[in-house]
């Protein structure tokens, strides 16, 4: 369960996010829609730990652990993933390599015995094939020379076997074809448990035709400004966000 | 090589900052009066019983560096150092040969078990009799190591495996004794005494070292290491190696170092020389970990290194893989003379600066053979106040038609501290000779780091990824056992760098 109340947040000494409340109970899928620039990403960042995303007020916490005090990996390790609007690129670094690092830092972070290459290599095929991705993932660099759709669905691999109880998804769907699309749903439909939350950041309805979301909020301007259920996403769609802003 | 593999192994978790290799070792010693002139030139080569055509080479060697000066084109700086306040040869005490493990000096024993060499490795060294004669078990890879404690070889293993191809692998002062032939025919060939004022020290004053010849046509069937110990308090390490290729003949070749930690700066100048003939091959990799000096930049060696290949046949090949992690300085310019048309050589460097360290290093190819080519990358890393040139000759003589060059220098920075300086020098004299030269200077962007440790990693373990993810192009280049120690390295070097 993820609680966040009165959440305020600056960059470079401008407040971004004004005071944020925002409750996802274990086992449930929220989205998060809003327009560009309203602090959907400062939000994820905040949330991971990012350096320069100074948080001033309010408080956050997964599962009644505070998450606001930790560092980037132990957040990590507490179960947040944070799957990137923009994948960063590792050059010369092995996504086999990458995968297994973070999966045994991780685990080594819970307290679980870490994987030799072997058992690790049968943890991804599994994943990679639930996800119908080929094994050619694992032999490239980070993120480099990957199309768009890869980097996406490279995130979507990274969450499935890191297996978090936190995902933030940060606009994975913008870019992606239909066929994409699904590879991203079935991802974090996958996870979907008692013990596994979500906040899907997105623009478009079209995700959310997948990803069935439980409630759907709008975020403008560093404020959640409207909440109800998978209808107001479409209600977004037809109307805009205009009509938001003028019934808030 | 196990000697660097298994120490590194037990080192991982240790906290930062420290030199895991740091430790001193009490053995008896015999050493030579402090201080140089021709009479430490004749202790020594009285001390090794050399022949006396060893002892005029090195006392006109020792002429002419008297009459030589220091170097000062390189960007490091260090204090004078004092050439009379050293001692220039140090040796154990020689024992007889001791039957068992037991016999054996238990602090020499105790120096490798600390150091990760295998005990079965360790007897050899310790030249306990018989121990190097049956192949190693569980159809491992064997690799014969030489090991240099301060002045000597203490043994090398595997030698009578070796010898059934025909293959020398010995300390150079037993060669000197038992193949005279061919140490008379190729020492100072490739580095001639005068070459450089370090060269010219090393000449004069030289201990130890490796000797290497491979027959025609033997593909040598194991890797072949020499491991460089500095034990002595205020002892230079002037090793000697020596390796000919011969016609057809393939060998790849690994050396490791270490010294106890010290206050005072220590000086290491060896001269390597690799000679190739006809279609032969020579892999020379390095991983080299001097102790660097504290944080602070106390102390630590001045590894001052003259290495030269000449690829004097058709079609032969020689390639330099270096991995420079210690030592408070570094000089060093692996280098290939391509003679024969046709012949190759390459350069593949890691070099890391932490702390107040200093490495000016790279690389000559002088091309002279027809469609000779070389390749050149090189890796700088720079942290904390460390200082990183690339300086890297490419010359190109009027014979050389089609030679061909490709030279990549990249840095990568950590920190604000540091600095990265890439000084290539290209004198190209063939109009059908194509040089190319690439570089880049870049830093760990904070999007990287945030990236990684999102996935967990801790920030040192992410800058080790992406530092090792920079040098993979180097770090390729090693041999297996190499390669992954060399990752561990690297991540050890830059312990402390960030945060
Ligand atoms: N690193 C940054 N430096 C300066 N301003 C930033 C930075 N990141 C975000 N902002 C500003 O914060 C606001 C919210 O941005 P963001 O969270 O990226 O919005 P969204 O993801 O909803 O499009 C914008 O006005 C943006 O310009
Ligand atoms: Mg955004």
């Amino acid at each position: 369960m993820l609680r966040i109340e009165g959440l305020t947040a600056e960059v470079d000494g401008k407040p971004i996010l004004k005071g944020i409340d925002l409750e996802v109970p274990a086992g449930e899928v929220h989205a998060i829609m809003g327009p560009n620039g309203s602090g959907k990403s400062t939000l994820s960042y905040v949330l991971a730990g990012r350096e320069g995303y100074e948080v001033t007020g309010g408080s956050a916490t997964l599962d009644g652990v505070d998450l606001l005090g930790m560092e980037p990996e132990e957040r990590a390790a507490a179960g947040v993933f944070l799957a990137f609007q923009y994948p960063v690129e590792l050059p010369g670094v092995g996504n086999a390599n990458f995968l297994r690092t973070a999966l045994n830092a991780i685990r080594r972070g819970k307290g679980e015995a870490e994987l030799d290459a072997m058992q690790f290599l049968k943890q991804a095929r599994a994943r990679l094939k639930e996800l119908q991705m080929s094994e050619d993932m694992l032999k490239r660099g980070v993120n480099v020379g990957f199309s768009g759709g890869e980097k996406k669905r490279n995130e979507v691999l990274q969450m499935a076997l890191l297996r978090p109880s936190l995902a933030i998804l940060d606009e994975t769907d913008s870019g992606l074809d239909i066929d994409a699309l699904k590879i991203v749903a079935d991802g974090v439909n996958a996870l979907r448990a008692p013990d596994f939350s979500a906040l899907v950041i997105t623009h478009y309805q079209r995700l959310l035709d997948y990803i069935v979301p439980d409630k759907v909020h709008v975020l403008m301007q560093g404020r959640i400004v409207q909440t109800g259920g998978p209808e107001l996403a479409k209600q977004l769609e037809a109307s805009g966000y205009a009509s938001v802003q003028a019934a808030a | 090589m196990p000697a660097v593999a298994e120490t590194l192994d037990t080192v991982q978790s240790v906290t930062e900052g420290t030199y895991k290799w740091g430790f001193e070792t009490e053995i008896e010693m015999d050493f030579a009066p402090k201080g140089l002139n021709e009479d430490t030139v004749r202790f020594i080569s009285a001390q090794k019983k050399e022949p006396e055509w060893l002892l005029e080479w090195r006392l006109k060697a020792f002429a002419t560096w008297q009459k030589m000066q220091e170097p000062r084109w390189p960007a490091v700086k260090y204090p004078p150092i004092d050439y009379q306040d050293a001692y220039y040869y140090a040796a154990p005490k020689k024992k007889d040969g001791p039957k068992s493990l037991d016999e054996v000096d238990p602090e020499l024993l105790k120096t490798y078990a600390k150091l990760g060499i295998p005990l079965k490795e360790q007897a050899i060294l310790a030249g306990v009799e018989g121990a190097g004669d049956s192949p190693a078990e569980g159809g491992r890879m064997p690799i014969a190591v030489d090991a240099v404690f301060d002045s000597v070889s203490v043994a090398t293993s595997y030698k009578e495996r070796l010898a059934k191809d025909g293959i020398i692998f010995c300390a150079i002062s037993e060669a000197v004794h038992e193949h005279p032939e061919l140490v008379k025919q190729y020492l100072g060939t490739v580095v001639p005494p005068g070459d450089n004022f370090y060269a010219a020290l090393n000449s004069a004053v030289f201990t130890d070292g490796s000797f290497v010849y491979i027959p025609k046509g033997v593909r040598c069937p194991m890797e072949l290491s020499t491991y460089f110990r500095i034990n002595a308090k205020s002892t230079g390490q002037f090793e000697r190696t020596l390796i000919i290729a011969d016609e057809g003949a393939v060998v790849s070749y690994l050396e490791g170092c270490t010294a106890p930690m010290r206050d005072e700066n220590q000086l290491h100048a060896a001269v390597v020389e690799l000679v190739a003939l006809d279609d032969s091959q020579i892999k020379y990799s390095t991983v080299q970990n001097w102790y660097p000096g504290d944080a602070e930049g106390r102390g630590g060696i001045y590894n001052f290194v003259t290495k030269r290949a000449q690829c004097r046949g058709k079609r032969s090949k020689v390639s330099w893989t270096q991995v420079e992690t210690g030592s408070a300085i570094t000089w060093k310019y692996p280098s290939c003379v391509l003679l024969g048309d046709d012949s190759v050589g390459e350069f593949y460097s890691v070099a890391i600066t932490n702390n107040h360290q200093q490495a000016d290093t790279g690389t000559k190819m002088i091309h002279v053979g027809k469609r000779t080519t070389s390749t050149i990358v090189s890796k700088g890393i720079s942290a904390g106040k460390g200082q990183n040139t690339y300086r890297g000759l490419v010359r190109v003589a009027p014979t050389a038609s089609g030679a061909r060059n490709f030279t990549q220098c990249d840095s990568l920075l950590i920190g604000d501290q540091c600095g990265a300086h890439t000084v290539p020098y290209i004198e190209n004299r063939n109009m059908s000779a194509k040089v190319e030269h690439e570089a880049t200077t870049s830093r760990i962007a904070e999007d990287q780091l945030f990236y990684c440790r999102q996935r967990g990693l801790s920030e040192e373990d992410a800058v080790g990824l992406i530092v090792n993810g920079f040098c993979r192009e180097v770090l390729k280049e090693l041999p297996m056992e190499f390669a992954v120690e060399a990752q561990k390295l690297l991540q050890i070097s830059l312990e402390g760098s960030v945060g």
